[in-house]
C-alpha cells in the first residue's frame, strides 16, 4: 500500500510514524557512514526516479555510483512517498505515453502494478470529442484495448457512481495502481546487489564546480567527488542546481487530496483494488478506490505555487516535507462535487475523511520533464519534474542517454537544453505552471496558445506586425505572427481556392487568411518573420572537422555555400535538421528553429573539439530574419539592391552579404516554402528598417506579409519538407525518411556507422504523404485533421511496422495551391505505394486517404522549378 | 441538554519544533493547526451525549480569527455551532482566558448543562483554565475523565488512577475535563464537513488584560547527546538483547 | 518559608517536590491531607494553611491531582499558578522555567503574584531525602465534591505506568493480531504492553495502552519500543525510561536517537527471536 493511503491513522502527533524521521544531532546507527572519496556518479535523490536511474546506471554496466538522499529510507520524504500512483497510459504527448508504457513495463516487472482500469468520464458534449480523440492517441500509440462507453457501461464498472451526471467515458483496461516507493525500494536492493552505495539521512552542503564541471558533492557524511552528479530531487531540484550555480527550472505546486472510508460497499472488495480509477475531466478531479477506501484529489482549486526554499525540512513536518497541510476551504468545493458524483461512498455519514493534505508536485513552464545535462554545468544532470508514471521510463532513458548517448525513447521535448534563460525565471515558471495546472485534465488544442507572461521576446519587427493585425503566436518565448488581419481582403480575391474550415474544433487557433496568405505568395511574394530562429556560429581552425563531425552532409564546401543537412544521433537517427552557412574559411554559420535551439546549441557545443580549436558563439539575439518568397521574390529584391541576384549571380544554396538599400544584410538563398527567395539576416536594431525597405520595395508587386502558417505549415506540406519534431526524430532514420540522396561522404560523422548500415537494409517504415479523399463526417460536416491521427487501412485496422511502429499523421494542413489536405505519415512499405487506399481516424471517425507521395517528391512543383527559377 | 466544549487552536508540530525569531511561539511557515487530543474527545463526547439525550453542543476557542478553522473541525463531526472569543494571536495566560470564557458563558441567554474542557492544553498545559471557569461560574468541577455518563440532572465522571478508577457524582451545571482514551473520536463525514460550513459562527472581541503569568520567551530543551549501540540486525541480535536484559536485571 | 504539598509522603515525585522547593533558598514545610480526595476541600484547607501561616510560596508535585489542587487554590485566592516547572527563581516577579508540549519545549516566564504558586515538573530534580516534618491537615469532607467510589482495576497484570519493563509496539506492527508476539515477550519479562498513538487511532489497542503526552507517561528500567519511530508525541510519554531499546527496520528512524540499544530488523521476526533465547537462557 502506498504511504499516501495509509492514512488509517489520524493526521496526528505521531503519524508519521511509519516513515520515521532522522536527528542531526546524529546518533542513528550507521551515523559514522561516511561516503567513498570519489564515485564516478552520485545520484542526489531517493525517491522513484533516483533509485530507477541507479539501477539502470548499474544495469547498463556503471561503476562506482552512489545514491544519496537527505531523508530516511524507504521514504525519504519526497512526492513518491504520497503519490497518488495511479497510471492512465493514454496521453495525446507521444513521448509522455513511451516513457509512461516503458514505466508501465517496468512497474509490471516488479510485481507493483494492479491493473484496475480507469474510466475518464465526460459531462457534456465538447468532452465526448475530446475522448475520441483520445480514442484516437491511444491507437496512434498502440495502446489496446480502449473504448468509449455509455452511462450505463460506467455505471456497470463503477456501480457507485452517479451515472446520472455523464454522456459517457473513455475505458483504458489497462490503467493501475503502482506502489511506486516498494518499486524504489526494489531498485534500490537490485543495484545495491550490483555494486550500488546508498547513503539515507545524507544531506547536500554543496555541489563544487571546477572549470566549467563538476566536481565534488559536500555531504553531511564528508565530500565525495565525482564524475556525474544527478539531481533526482523533485520538487527541491532547483535548490540543489543552484548550489552548482545551475538552473532546474521547476515550481513545487500544491495538489490537494483526500481518503474517506472506510465505506461498507467495500469493505466485501475481495482486491484491494477492485474499481476502476476514475478521472472526472470536467471538475479536474478523480476518484479511486484502494481496500476500504476511496481517495479524492483535485487540480481543481486555485493554484499554489511555492519556492522549492519553502519546503520545509524533515524534520520540521508533521508528516512528511511535501505533504504540507490541507487547506480545506480551497477543497470545499471539491468536496460537493464528488459527493454528487458518487453519493453511496462520499453521501455515507459513516464514511469519514481520514487523510487530508495538500501534496507537492513539480511543474514545469510546459508540462514536460527536465531530463539530461544541464547546459550550464558539465557532468551535472536533471532528472526533475516527472511524475509516478513516467519515473522508471525516464530514469532508464536517463541511464541510457548517459551511459551511451542515445536513449531508446527520443526525449527531446523533456530535455532540459529545451529550456531559454527567458524561461528559467521563477515568475515566468510560476505563471506558466499556475496556466497550465488548470488545464491538468483539460480539453488542450494542439494549437492553444499560453495566455501568461506573453511579450517576452519580440522582433524588430514587431511593432509593424501588431499594426497589420498579426496574431501571434508563441515560440521559444518570441511573439511571431500566425497570420495577419490585414490580409482579410486575400479571403475575396481568392474566393472558393480558399478552403474554410465548418468545425469549430478544426477552425481554433486557424484562420482561412492562411490559406489565402499562402496564395498570394505562391501567387505574387511575402514577407515571413523568421526572427526565432536560433543562430550560433562555430568558429575558429578547428571548425570545419568539428562541424565536418557534427553534420551529416558534406560541409566542405566553398565559402558562400548554405549546406541544409540533418544532424544525427549515434544511432543514425535524427537530432535535428537544419542549414549550415559556411560564411568563411573557418567560420560555419547554424540556423534552427527557435524550438529546439538551445537542445541544438547544446549539442553542438558538446561535440566541439576538447581541445579549443573550434567555439561556439551564440547570435541569435544579434540577427533577425526576414524571409522573401514567391515569384516576384527576385523583382523586389533587386529593387533595393544593385547587387546580381539573377538565378546565374545568386544561385540556390548560395549566401552573402549584399547591399540592401542603405543596409548591409547576409542574404541566404534557400526556401522551406518551395519557392524562388532568400532568407535576409539583418542585425536585430536595424530589422525595422529593413522591414520597411521590403515592403515598400515589394508593394508595386503585391508583397504580403506571411505568417508562421505558411511558413511552418501549408508552404512546407505541399512541398512536402520534412519538420522536426514531426517527421524527423531520433527513433527514424535518414531512410526511412526519404532524405538519403547523394552518396555518403568520406569524413566522419556522428551515426555514420548505423547510417551506412540503414543505407543496407530495406528501410522498416516509409515516410508518405497523403491526401484525404472525402472530408465528410456522417453528421455530413467537413473534418480537417490536425496531426497525430492514426492511419489505418480502410476498414480500420492499424499499420504497424516490422519495428512495432504504428502509423500516424506525423504533420497535417492544408495545401493551398493543390486544394486538398495533405498528411504526412510514415507507412510500413507495402503500403507505401503512391496510389494505396487508407483511411485516416478523427474525432472517432474514418475518413479515406491516398498516398500521393513517397519519397522526396513534393506534391506541389515535383521538379522543385520555383526554387530553382 | 446544552453543551459547550472549549478548545484551543495549536500548531500541528513535525519531529523538530522551530521557534520564531523572537522566540515567543513556534515557527508555522509549514505547519498545519490541530487541537489537543484530550480536546477532540471532549467535542466527540458532547456529540455522543447529544444524540442520547438531545439538546444542543457549541464549540468555544479563544484564539486568533484563523481559529475559526478549528471550530469548523469540531462543527464538521456534529458540534452544532461555534462561539469564538477572537483574540490578536498573543498568549493569553490562564487567568484571562478563563475569565473570558466565564464572561462568554455568563452571557448565554440560555445556560450551559454541561461545560467540557481538555484536561490541558496541548502547548501550554497549565492544567487550571477549566477549574477557575467553574469557581468564577460557581460550578462544581472534576478533571481527567475518562468516563462521563449522564442520568437524572447528574453527571458521573470516571477518573483513571494508579490501580482502578475513580469515581465523582456532580450535579449539573458542571464543569468536566476529559482525557484522550474517554472514546475513539469519529473522522469527520464529508456531508459533516459541508454541513460544518453553514453551521453559525458567533464572535466576540474580549480585552486582553496584563499577563499575571507572563511567558518571557520559548527555548528548545538541551540535546541528551545520547549515543546509542547498535546490539545487531535481526534475529541474529537476540543473544545480545538477552545479555542487557540480563545485565539490567529485569530476566 | 515555602509551603510544599506532599501527595503522598514518601512517593518519589512529592519528594521532589521537596528538592525543588530548596531553590527558593526558605525554610521549607511540608503538608499532607488525610482525607477522603475532594480537591475543593483540599484546596480550601491549603488555602486556609496559607493564610495562617503566610509562605511566599506554594509547592505541588506536577501529578493530576498535585496540578488540580494547586488550579483549585489559585482559583480561589485568584492568583497565578505555574504548572510544572523545571526551575524557579525567587524576585518580584519570579521567574520561572516551566514545561510546555510534553517537553519538547521550555517556557520561561514571570509570575505575578504572591504567594508563588508551583507545581514541580516530574523528574526535573533528582528526589533525595529532605529532612523535613510533614504536617497533616485533615479537612472536613461535610457535602465536599470528592471520590464517591474506587473501582478496582479488573485486569490483571502489570500497570503500564508502574511496571519496570514496557514491551510497546507501533504502526510497524502492522495489525491489532501482530501484538501476539509482542505479548508473548511481555509475558516473559512480567512487562506491561504499550503502544503508540498510531496503534490506538488504528484501533489495534485500547487507548489505556498508549504511550505518550496524551497517553500514559512511563518510568520502566527498560523499555522495548519495536517498530516505533520516535515522535515526539510518543517520546514525551517515554521520558522517564531508565534505558530505552528499540527494534525498527530502519535504520535512520528517529528513535534510534533517543534509545540506548538498537536492533535494526523487523520486530515480527526480532521480537520472537529474544523470547526463544530468554526460553533458552531460563533453561539453562
Amino acid at each position: 500500500m502506498s504511504a499516501a493511503s495509509g492514512g488509517e491513522s489520524a493526521p496526528g502527533a505521531d503519524a508519521r510514524e511509519a516513515s520515521g524521521t532522522p536527528d542531526e544531532a546524529g546518533g542513528t546507527p550507521e551515523a559514522n557512514g561516511r561516503l567513498p572519496a570519489a564515485q564516478r556518479v552520485v545520484v542526489i535523490g531517493a525517491g522513484i526516479v533516483g533509485n530507477s536511474l541507479a539501477y539502470h546506471l548499474l544495469r547498463l554496466g556503471e561503476t562506482e555510483v552512489t545514491l544519496i538522499d537527505k531523508g530516511p529510507l524507504p521514504n525519504p520524504g519526497g512526492s513518491t512517498g504520497h503519490a497518488s500512483n495511479f497510471i492512465f497510459p493514454v496521453d495525446h504527448s507521444k513521448e509522455m505515453t513511451l516513457l509512461t508504457l516503458e514505466s508501465m513495463r517496468q512497474y509490471k516487472e516488479l510485481g507493483v502494478f494492479i491493473e484496475s482500469g480507469g474510466i475518464e468520464i465526460a459531462r457534456n458534449e465538447p468532452r465526448m470529442q475530446e475522448l475520441t480523440r483520445r480514442m484516437a492517441s491511444a491507437k496512434a500509440w498502440g495502446i489496446e484495448p480502449v473504448s468509449l462507453l455509455n452511462p450505463e457501461e460506467v455505471l456497470e464498472l463503477v456501480p457507485f457512481i452517479n451515472h446520472k451526471l455523464i454522456m459517457g467515458g473513455f475505458y483504458t483496461p489497462g490503467c493501475g495502481v503502482v506502489d511506486s516507493l516498494r518499486a524504489a525500494t526494489i531498485m534500490r536492493e537490485r543495484a545495491a546487489e550490483r555494486g550500488l552505495t546508498v547513503s539515507a539521512n545524507t544531506e547536500v552542503l554543496g555541489i563544487d564546480v571546477e572549470g566549467g564541471r563538476v566536481r565534488r558533492v559536500r555531504t553531511t557524511r564528508g565530500d565525495v567527488e565525482a564524475e556525474r552528479v544527478v539531481i533526482a530531487c523533485g520538487a527541491w531540484s532547483p535548490r540543489l542546481a543552484r548550489m552548482a550555480g545551475a538552473s532546474i527550472p521547476l515550481t513545487p505546486m500544491v495538489h490537494q487530496m483526500i481518503d474517506i472510508g472506510p465505506a461498507p460497499r467495500f469493505a466485501a472488495a475481495e482486491a484491494m483494488i477492485e474499481y476502476p480509477i476514475v478521472r472526472d475531466m470536467d471538475t479536474n478531479m478523480y476518484e479511486r478506490q484502494e481496500g476500504t477506501g476511496l481517495e479524492i484529489g483535485s487540480y481543481a482549486h486555485r493554484p499554489i505555487t511555492l519556492d522549492a526554499d519553502e519546503i520545509p525540512s524533515i524534520d520540521e513536518s508533521a508528516l512528511t516535507p511535501t505533504e504540507l497541510p490541507f487547506t480545506q476551504d480551497d477543497f470545499d468545493p471539491q468536496m460537493e462535487i464528488a459527493l454528487e458524483l458518487m453519493p453511496e461512498i462520499v453521501g455515507d455519514e459513516s464514511v469519514g475523511v481520514k487523510y487530508a493534505i495538500n501534496g507537492v508536485l513539480s511543474v514545469t513552464h510546459d508540462g514536460m520533464p527536465l531530463l539530461g545535462e544541464t547546459p550550464e554545468v558539465g557532468g551535472l544532470w536533471s532528472a526533475a519534474a516527472i511524475w509516478i508514471k513516467e519515473g522508471p521510463g525516464a530514469g532508464k532513458t536517463l541511464a541510457e542517454l548517459m551511459v551511451h548517448g542515445v536513449s531508446e525513447i527520443d526525449v527531446y521535448e523533456s530535455n532540459i537544453a529545451r529550456v531559454y534563460p527567458c524561461q528559467r525565471t521563477r515568475a515566468h515558471i510560476r505563471a506558466r505552471a499556475c496556466e497550465g495546472f488548470s488545464k491538468m485534465y483539460g480539453i488542450v488544442h494542439p494549437s492553444e496558445q499560453w495566455a501568461s507572461d506573453r511579450r517576452v521576446r519580440l522582433s524588430p519587427f514587431y511593432e509593424h506586425e501588431r499594426e497589420l493585425g498579426a496574431m501571434f503566436f508563441e515560440t521559444a518565448g518570441w511573439e511571431r505572427p500566425h497570420w495577419y488581419e490585414s490580409n482579410a481582403p486575400l479571403l475575396d480575391e481568392y474566393g472558393e481556392r480558399v478552403t474554410r474550415r465548418e468545425a469549430e474544433w478544426d477552425a481554433r487557433w486557424w484562420s482561412p487568411i492562411i490559406n489565402a496568405e499562402h496564395l498570394a505568395m505562391r501567387d505574387r511574394a511575402a514577407m515571413i518573420d523568421l526572427s526565432a530562429f536560433a543562430v550560433f556560429d562555430v568558429t575558429g581552425p578547428g571548425a570545419l572537422d568539428a562541424v565536418q563531425r557534427i553534420a551529416m552532409r558534406q560541409v566542405d564546401v566553398p565559402v558562400g555555400r548554405v549546406v541544409y543537412t540533418p544532424l544525427l544521433t549515434p544511432s543514425g537517427g535524427f537530432k535535428q535538421d537544419l542549414t549550415i552557412m559556411r560564411l568563411g574559411a573557418d567560420v560555419f554559420r547554424f540556423v534552427t528553429g527557435g524550438a529546439y535551439g538551445m537542445s541544438d546549441r547544446k549539442w553542438v557545443a558538446d561535440h566541439l573539439p576538447a581541445d579549443g580549436s573550434a567555439q561556439l558563439h551564440d547570435q541569435t539575439n544579434a540577427w533577425c530574419t526576414l524571409g522573401l518568397w514567391g515569384p516576384r521574390a527576385r523583382d523586389i529584391l533587386s529593387s533595393v539592391t544593385s547587387a546580381d541576384v539573377s538565378h546565374e549571380g545568386f544561385p540556390f544554396a548560395r549566401c552573402r552579404t549584399i547591399e540592401v538599400d542603405t543596409l548591409s544584410v547576409l542574404a541566404s538563398r534557400i526556401s522551406y516554402v518551395g519557392d524562388l527567395g532568400w532568407e535576409l539576416y539583418a542585425p536585430i536594431e536595424q530589422g525595422a528598417r529593413l522591414w520597411e525597405i521590403i515592403a515598400e520595395a515589394g508593394a508595386p508587386h503585391g508583397i504580403v506579409p506571411a505568417g508562421i502558417g505558411v511558413y511552418g505549415t501549408t508552404g512546407r506540406l505541399e512541398k512536402c519538407y520534412r519538420a522536426y519534431g514531426a517527421e524527423l526524430e531520433a527513433d527514424y532514420n535518414v531512410v526511412e525518411a526519404g532524405m538519403a540522396w547523394g552518396k555518403v561522404k568520406d569524413a566522419d560523422f556522428i551515426g555514420k556507422e548505423a547510417h551506412v548500415r540503414h543505407r543496407a537494409q530495406e528501410p522498416a517504415a516509409v515516410m508518405c504523404s497523403l491526401t484525404v479523399d472525402d472530408h465528410t463526417s456522417a453528421t455530413g460536416v467537413k473534418r480537417y485533421m490536425l496531426g497525430n491521427e492514426p492511419i489505418v487501412t480502410p476498414d480500420g485496422a492499424p499499420l504497424v511496422d516490422r519495428r512495432g511502429r504504428r502509423s500516424y499523421v506525423t504533420s497535417a494542413g492544408a495545401a493551398p495551391s493543390l486544394g486538398r489536405h495533405i498528411l504526412m505519415s510514415y507507412l510500413p512499405p507495402e503500403h507505401a505505394v503512391v496510389g494505396e487506399r487508407l483511411a485516416v481516424e478523427f474525432m472517432g471517425e474514418r475518413y479515406p486517404a491516398t498516398v500521393v507521395t513517397n519519397d522526396s517528391t513534393p506534391a506541389f512543383d515535383p521538379a522543385n522549378a520555383r526554387v530553382r527559377s | 441538554m446544552k453543551i459547550l466544549v472549549a478548545v484551543k487552536r495549536v500548531p500541528l508540530t513535525g519531529g523538530k519544533i522551530v521557534l520564531t525569531e523572537d522566540e515567543r511561539a513556534i515557527s508555522t511557515r509549514h505547519l498545519g493547526f490541530t487541537i489537543s487530543p484530550h480536546e477532540e474527545c471532549a467535542a466527540e463526547e458532547a456529540v455522543r451525549l447529544v444524540e442520547q439525550h438531545g439538546g444542543s453542543s457549541t464549540v468555544l476557542t479563544l484564539g486568533p480569527p484563523e481559529a475559526a478553522e478549528q471550530l469548523r473541525d469540531m462543527m464538521a463531526i456534529g458540534i452544532d455551532g461555534g462561539s469564538h472569543l477572537v483574540t490578536s494571536g498573543e498568549e493569553w495566560d490562564p487567568q484571562a482566558t478563563a475569565a473570558a470564557i466565564a464572561e462568554a458563558v455568563r452571557s448565554e441567554p440560555e445556560p450551559y448543562d454541561l461545560l467540557l474542557f481538555g484536561n490541558e492544553s496541548a502547548d501550554a498545559a497549565n492544567y487550571q483554565v477549566a477549574i477557575r471557569v467553574a469557581y468564577a461560574l460557581g460550578l462544581p468541577s472534576v478533571t481527567g475523565v475518562k468516563g462521563v455518563a449522564v442520568a437524572d440532572g447528574r453527571v458521573r465522571c470516571e477518573q483513571e488512577v494508579a490501580g482502578g478508577r475513580d469515581v465523582y457524582e456532580l450535579p449539573l451545571p458542571a464543569v468536566v475535563t476529559v482525557k484522550e482514551g474517554l472514546n475513539l473520536p469519529r473522522y469527520p463525514s464529508v456531508p459533516g464537513r459541508l454541513r460544518a460550513k453553514r453551521k453559525p459562527i458567533e464572535t466576540r472581541t474580549p480585552a486582553r488584560p496584563e499577563p499575571r503569568l507572563e511567558m518571557v520567551r520559548l527555548k528548545l530543551p538541551p540535546s541528551s547527546g545520547n549515543r546509542v549501540e547498535v546490539l545487531g540486525h535481526g534475529p541474529e541480535a537476540a543473544p545480545a538483547v538477552v545479555d542487557v536484559l540480563q545485565g539490567l536485571g529485569v530476566i | 518559608m515555602v509551603l510544599v504539598f506532599i501527595e503522598n509522603p514518601g512517593d518519589e515525585l512529592s519528594q521532589q517536590a521537596l528538592v525543588f522547593a530548596r531553590a527558593l533558598g526558605e525554610e521549607v514545610q511540608a503538608v499532607s491531607i488525610d482525607a477522603g480526595y475532594a480537591p475543593a476541600a483540599w484546596a480550601s484547607s491549603i488555602a486556609e494553611v496559607i493564610s495562617r501561616r503566610g509562605p511566599s510560596a506554594v509547592i505541588a508535585p506536577g501529578t493530576d491531582r498535585g496540578n488540580e489542587l494547586l488550579a483549585h487554590v489559585a482559583a480561589r485566592l485568584d492568583l497565578p499558578m505555574a504548572a510544572n516547572c523545571t526551575s524557579v527563581t525567587p524576585g518580584d516577579p519570579a521567574t520561572v522555567t516551566r514545561v510546555r508540549w510534553g517537553g519538547s519545549l521550555l517556557e520561561e516566564a514571570l509570575v505575578h503574584g504572591s504567594p508563588l504558586l508551583l507545581t514541580a515538573a516530574p523528574h526535573a530534580v533528582a528526589a533525595e531525602p529532605v529532612g523535613v516534618e510533614i504536617s497533616t491537615l485533615t479537612p472536613s469532607l461535610d457535602g465536599a465534591l470528592g471520590v464517591i467510589e474506587h473501582q478496582r482495576a479488573t485486569v490483571a497484570g502489570v500497570s503500564l505506568a508502574d511496571a519496570s519493563v514496557v514491551v510497546s509496539g507501533g504502526r510497524g506492527v502492522g495489525s491489532a493480531e501482530g501484538f501476539a508476539p509482542i505479548e508473548e515477550l511481555a509475558a516473559l519479562l512480567g512487562a506491561a504492553v504499550g503502544c503508540s498513538r498510531a496503534v490506538t487511532s488504528a484501533g489495534w489497542r485500547p487507548h489505556a495502552d498508549q504511550v505518550g503526552q496524551t497517553g500514559t507517561k512511563i518510568s520502566p528500567e527498560i523499555y522495548i519500543a519495536c517498530g516505533i519511530s520516535g515522535a515526539t508525541q510518543h517520546m514525551a510519554g517515554a521520558k522517564g525510561a531508565k534505558k530505552i531499546l528499540a527494534i525498527n527496520p530502519d535504520a535512520e528512524a528517529s528513535i534510534f536517537a533517543s534509545a540506548d540499544y538498537a536492533v535494526i530488523g523487523d520486530l515480527h521476526q526480532v521480537v520472537p527471536a529474544i523470547s526463544e533465547e530468554i526460553r533458552k537462557a531460563r533453561a539453562r
